[in-house]
């Protein structure tokens, strides 16, 4: 291989992606606004849940009742309705995720010291926030039952059982901890897999190839030359993507920095090998592009940024194993939230490694010097 | 004589479709080649064939002392090859294209730059060299995609309809370039759909349909032309086209620029019985006479004449 030749090749990329606008705006923009976008939309924290009640009690009880909900910042009671018939008009329409109803006997029912009840309807459509407003509730009424136990028979509960829970890595378990670094190996894959998907086929459309081709040019030093710039874009990518995280999400980072960088830099080989392979299988631009977005998505739904791997039935957890994503989730995870070292991490390294190697093997035997 | 260029019984196809059918073509060292025909003859393919750009089904061909099936890495660094469509990158300027392929072909450090500045000169350019190459006109596009394709030095020369799409003016330019290339001993195989480009070759094919119907110098094509060509002038040469071509003792009759072209068996009996015929038809006849051929005559001749058989 060719050094000079290698450098060659890098610096014409260099010069073409500086005059193409679009390249530019997908380097810069895209990872800005995608980590913006789902940095908040993303979010799976629940609360100020809207809320509708249904009040038949009096009493002094059930107003208590009510404010610990309001207390508890899951419940904002947003709406009263006058029957049941309202509640479920409220729930219907979406206006409410939960509806809380009291029946008429629920203070004297307190006061006689008898069991009170209270229904509470909860939208179960999604069911992360269903999980909220279940668990939540009952956390308010534990609560609740705790006090007045207190407070009539003028003694606490006995305990048999104390779990004393302790949650480490992301104490308060900020979904926007959690989702960040996920976050960024998602947009890391697809800027570069968008960018490297075009870089071969787009030179075919043009009719550059063919005169490149004719060259002594060697295949690998074509495919390092292609490579390397979109390697150093996507270094840039991260670094962008790392900066706002820490400064505008406060997302903490636990551990090396630079030992995060090193594998963002091994994982952008094999992802960018994915779309060099990408780019040298496809007739045209079109087909690139749906190739990559047909490798996108299991990218995304599968690696664990979304769903919890351990969740996954047998077959797909497979396929969650053959991604580079899955392994680079880990190791933005286990960086950032749990300072995680080399040592815990080498396994990761091998393997991105091997991909990286792989894929870059693979494009560099599919490509042709030809044009048929 | 000495050939640099030797296709022997080259055959490619595409489906059902045979693009080139066992192609035979000698090119002497330092001789320009002519490679001409209609589209769709098989020139494009047999170039690309000759770059290894596409694997010939059967057959080969040797540049230098190169077989292109085994050691087309070896004849990359020998050749210049001008695509038909404009290849170069329109997003570089036109030093940065030239840099580019100077590095590529590992052209020294020391000798580039002098290389460079002898190019842009050679081809006209130096005033534009800083434009980029989609901003150049088709002519300096070409001249620049040849510029870039001489960077190396190369023994031989492979171009794909260079001309296509430029001016007249243009076309003479480069063609002094090329003239010039072949007095420092450069080989050029070139493809044309051109006649008076053609008539400038050392020699010429005349291909169809894959196959060369034709081969020889330009000059003893058109001395070796079998049958009497008259030339007519008339007020409608459009209608005297269809009507000599009814004739029986009319080979041909075609219409080329102000000319209507008759080739026919007899040149005395043709000429009065055409006379006869135009006339009672009404047809004001200016002269007819006969005039020698030129190298598109033979070729649309030939081709004709393939196509009867």
């Amino acid at each position: 291989m060719n050094f000079k030749r290698v450098l060659s090749i890098i610096r014409k990329e260099f010069f073409q992606i500086k005059r193409d606008k679009r390249t530019i705006a997908i380097i810069i923009m895209m990872p800005i606004m995608e980590l913006l976008l789902f940095g908040y939309a993303a979010s799976t924290s629940v609360d100020h849940i809207p809320t509708v009640v249904y009040n038949n009690d009096i009493g002094i009880e059930s107003r208590e009742l009510l404010d610990s909900f309001v207390n508890s910042q899951y419940f904002d009671l947003d709406y009263y309705a006058e029957s049941i018939k309202d509640v479920q008009k409220f729930i219907d329409n979406g206006d409410a995720k939960a509806g809380i109803i009291i029946p008429p006997e629920f203070s004297d029912d307190i006061k006689n010291g008898k069991m009170a009840q209270i229904q509470l309807i909860v939208d179960g459509s999604d069911p992360t926030t269903a999980q909220t407003i279940l668990s939540s509730a009952g956390g308010v009424v534990q609560s609740m039952s705790v006090d007045i136990i207190q407070e009539t028979r003028g003694m606490s509960m006995p305990q048999v059982l104390d779990l004393r829970s302790r949650v480490w890595y992301n104490p308060n378990m900020s979904s926007i901890n959690f989702n960040i670094p996920g976050l960024i190996g998602v947009i890391l894959q697809t800027v570069t897999l968008m960018l490297t998907s075009f870089s071969i086929v787009r030179e075919r459309e043009r009719g550059t190839m063919e005169q490149l081709i004719v060259t002594p040019i060697t295949k690998m030093e074509l495919m390092v030359g292609k490579i390397v710039p979109y390697v150093i874009i996507g270094f840039v990518d991260i670094v962008l993507a790392l900066a706002l995280s820490v400064f505008w999400f406060k997302v903490p980072i636990a551990g090396s920095i630079t030992l995060l960088l090193l594998f963002s830099v091994i994982f952008l080989f094999g992802s960018l090998g994915v779309g060099l392979v990408i780019s040298t299988v496809s007739k045209s631009q079109l087909q690139a592009m749906q190739l990559s977005m047909f490798m996108i998505m299991p990218n995304i739904l599968l690696s664990g940024y979304m769903f919890p791997i351990e969740a996954m039935p047998d077959i797909i957890n497979k396929i969650s194993t053959v991604l580079p994503l899955t392994y680079f989730i880990k190791v933005l995870r286990g960086i950032i939230l749990k300072g995680n070292g080399f040592s815990q991490l080498y396994q990761e390294f091998i393997i991105l490694t091997a991909f990286g190697l792989g894929f870059l093997l693979l494009a560099t035997i599919k490509f042709k010097k030809k044009i048929e | 004589m000495e050939y640099d260029i030797i296709i022997s019984s080259m055959t490619k196809k595409f489906g059902d479709l045979t693009a080139v059918d066992r192609l035979s073509i000698k090119v002497k060292k330092g001789t320009i080649f002519g490679l001409v025909g209609p589209d769709g003859a098989g020139k494009t393919t047999t170039m690309r064939m000759l770059c290894s750009l596409l694997t010939p089904d059967s057959g080969t061909a040797i540049i230098g002392d190169h077989d292109i099936l085994k050691e087309s890495e070896e004849i990359k660094k020998d050749i210049g090859y001008m695509p038909q469509r404009f290849s170069l990158y329109g997003d570089l300027t036109v030093l940065e294209n030239l840099e580019f392929y100077a590095e590529i072909y590992q052209v020294p450090r020391k000798v580039r730059k002098e290389k460079i500045e002898h190019l842009l000169e050679f081809s006209n350019l130096s005033k534009h060299s800083y434009k980029l190459a989609d901003q150049l006109s088709g002519g300096m596009k070409q001249k620049l995609a040849l510029s870039c394709n001489l960077i190396h030095t190369p023994k031989y020369l492979l171009l794909d309809e260079p001309t296509i799409g430029v001016d007249p003016v243009a076309r003479r330019e480069f063609w002094r370039i090329l003239f010039e290339l072949k007095d420092l001993g450069t080989t050029i195989f070139v493809s044309t759909p051109y006649m008076d480009e053609a008539e400038r070759c050392d020699e010429v094919g005349l291909m169809s349909e894959g196959k060369i119907v034709k081969s020889d110098t330009p000059s003893n094509i058109i001395n070796n032309f079998e049958k009497p060509l008259l030339c007519v002038y008339s007020e409608d040469n459009h209608k005297a086209k269809n009507m000599a071509q009814e004739e029986e003792y009319v080979f041909d009759a075609y219409l080329l620029g102000e000319e209507l072209h008759v080739v026919a068996d007899d040149k005395d009996y043709a000429i009065n019985n055409l006379m006869e015929k135009f006339k009672t038809n009404n047809i004001t006849v200016d002269s007819i006479k006969e005039v020698s051929p030129s190298l598109e005559d033979v070729f649309v001749y030939i081709i004709k004449n393939e196509k009867r058989r």
